[in-house]
């Protein structure tokens, strides 16, 4: 039941991702704070689907997020030099380090389920720390570098080029953002949607709870190690802050910000809190002040975020 | 009461001047802002998704750190405990210093108390009531607003106490918080959460094994805890001494 006024949304949305390039340093942007945004973005929305589609918060998404980051930064550096080997590595090693995680927190609700993932967050925190002789330790893994997209006819130099770096970019988040919207409107997406509004009449339907909460929870650590594999590629390296609890908290301030109940808050968050952060971080050193007081700030006035709001002005 | 207790990190760093001075003011010092914090800002967030008081106070403790890095600066400071502490108690235990005998009474006294006024006394009894039902302890002519309240100063106080103590131990510096409260979390995690004696006894567990490890394999010390709490959460989700059906 696509609505017409959610319909031009989207294409508002896609023209002016895809545009980007063309208008972002004309009013005085540049092109990489556009690919972070778009990375940022895949990394909010698929925590979006689990607190605001399964109704389930967790803290420790930095953790798979990081982990796709290390998987593909190593697998570059001393396995195979291609970038998609690389994106695989990393994804394979982020969605199987959730999968093993995920039963033995599924049980757990409320308070507790985010204290537990922001805990097993913190054990790969510190293996990432402290492994130096593979991880480098808190210097993190550099001396390596994204390689050129090579497609057997052609080859598209990604690691020089930032425009076709934010295309390439873009197109993972466009195959990603699609994969949740299709999850999403299947019965699968329906039935989380069912156990965020009563979990217990959902049970009682005779839907296998726990075990819905694991393939989500997996589901999307996937999308959040997609994006760390794409945040290790932006950057070229990658370090133990990528793994650690308070990354965890920005992918969750993103979420609320933008607006949770929505599909494409996340994306809005992402931008608002990057844009932000990239102002504030040039013009003091104590933007971590300003950032906790932007936490407060939304929590205390803005809980439905942007998405939420424009919506209740539109209903009402 | 389940407020979660981000902050506390970030509440424990307060530093007092001179060793004693520090070990009276400062918990009480932190009780009252803590008082604050929660008249201010979190009591809006009741009845409302407990995320949100989460994503508050972790932004205060981002606040909190970043501010005393920009007060203090980000070096650790001298934290002098007195001689007579400092010292070893034999040259065969060499380890055993008086502070640690000291902090080991003073955290048995704190605990004794705390059980003391959750089981013994009128505030305690009201606590434990809201936990399970608030709202029938405020039809019963409880004023919920101001228990929670001093929940919440109680809680900020030891946390206080226990920041003191351990800044004793562990040297002065701003991201002091960071390293205590994912041990704290653990053991709330493995003792049960709303359990006094379960959060006791999860805190003793970890410390021991860390401690043990920490002989035998020391770059396991701080991998054995996550262990522990993997373990607990695969036999008994509600950790060791939790109540059933709570979460």
């Amino acid at each position: 039941m696509p609505q017409p006024g959610k319909r031009a949304g989207d294409v508002v949305i896609w023209l002016l991702l895809l545009s980007a390039p063309y208008w972002m340093p004309a009013v005085g942007s540049y092109l990489e704070l556009g690919s972070h945004i778009v990375v940022f973005a895949l990394a909010a929305m698929a925590l979006n689907f689990l607190l605001g589609y399964t109704g389930v918060l967790s803290f420790g998404h930095a953790a798979y997020f990081g982990l796709g980051a290390y998987g593909t930064a190593l697998t570059i550096k001393y396995l195979f030099p291609s970038t998609p080997a690389g994106m695989l590595a990393g994804i394979v090693l982020g969605t199987a380090a959730a999968a093993v995680i995920g039963p033995m927190i599924v049980r757990l609700r409320g308070v507790y389920f985010a204290m537990c993932t922001i805990a097993f967050g913190q054990v790969f925190y510190f293996i990432g720390f402290q492994w130096s002789s593979l991880t480098g330790g808190d210097d993190g893994v550099s001396a390596w570098h994204r390689m050129p997209l090579d497609l057997g006819f052609t080859s598209i130099d990604i690691l020089n080029n930032a425009k076709a770096f934010y295309y390439f970019v873009l197109a993972v988040f466009a195959i990603c953002a699609a994969a949740m919207a299709f999850l999403l409107r299947s019965p699968f997406g329906r039935t989380l949607l069912a156990i965020r509004e009563n979990e217990r009449r959902a049970r009682f339907l005779g839907i296998p709870v726990d075990w819905h909460i694991w393939t989500s929870w997996v589901i999307s650590c996937f999308f959040v190690s997609v994006a760390g594999s794409l945040f290790a590629l932006m950057n070229d390296f990658v370090d133990p802050r990528a793994l650690r609890w308070d990354q965890s908290g920005t992918f969750v301030i993103m979420a609320v910000l933008g607006g949770m109940r929505s599909f494409w808050g996340p994306l809005i968050g992402s931008a608002i809190y990057l844009v932000l952060q990239d102002y504030i971080s040039s013009h003091t050193e104590n933007w971590m002040s300003f950032i906790g007081l932007f936490f407060v700030l939304i929590v205390l006035f803005f809980p439905r975020g942007v998405l939420g709001l424009v919506r209740r002005k539109v209903t009402s | 009461m389940l407020i979660p207790g981000f902050s506390f990190g970030g509440f424990r760093l307060l530093p007092g001047i001179g060793y004693w001075g520090a070990l009276v003011v400062s918990p009480f010092l932190v009780a009252f802002i803590g008082i604050l914090v929660e008249r201010v800002l979190i009591r809006p967030l009741y009845g409302r998704d407990p995320l949100y008081s989460l994503l508050l106070t972790f932004g205060l403790a981002f606040m909190i750190e970043d501010g005393t890095r920009f007060i203090w600066g980000a070096q650790s400071l001298p934290f002098q405990i007195p001689d007579w502490l400092a010292a070893p108690l034999s040259s065969e235990y060499f380890f055993l210093t008086g502070y640690r005998v000291f902090m080991m009474i003073l955290v048995a006294a704190a605990v004794l108390g705390l059980f003391l006024i959750l089981n013994y006394t009128r505030l305690g009894l009201r606590i434990r009531a809201g936990t399970l039902d608030l709202e029938t302890v405020s039809v019963l002519g409880v004023n919920v607003r101001v228990l929670r309240n001093l929940n919440f100063g109680l809680g900020i106080y030891l946390a206080g106490l226990a920041g003191v103590l351990a800044v004793g131990m562990l040297g002065l510096q701003p991201n002091i918080g960071d390293n205590l409260i994912m041990p704290s979390f653990i053991a709330i995690i493995v003792g049960g959460l709303g359990s006094l004696p379960g959060t006791l006894v999860g805190g003793l567990l970890i410390g021991v094994a860390s401690g043990v490890t920490s002989v035998y394999f020391p770059s396991a010390s701080e991998a054995v805890i996550y262990v522990m709490m993997a373990a607990v959460l695969i036999v008994r989700p509600r950790g060791l001494l939790g109540e059933e059906g709570r979460f």
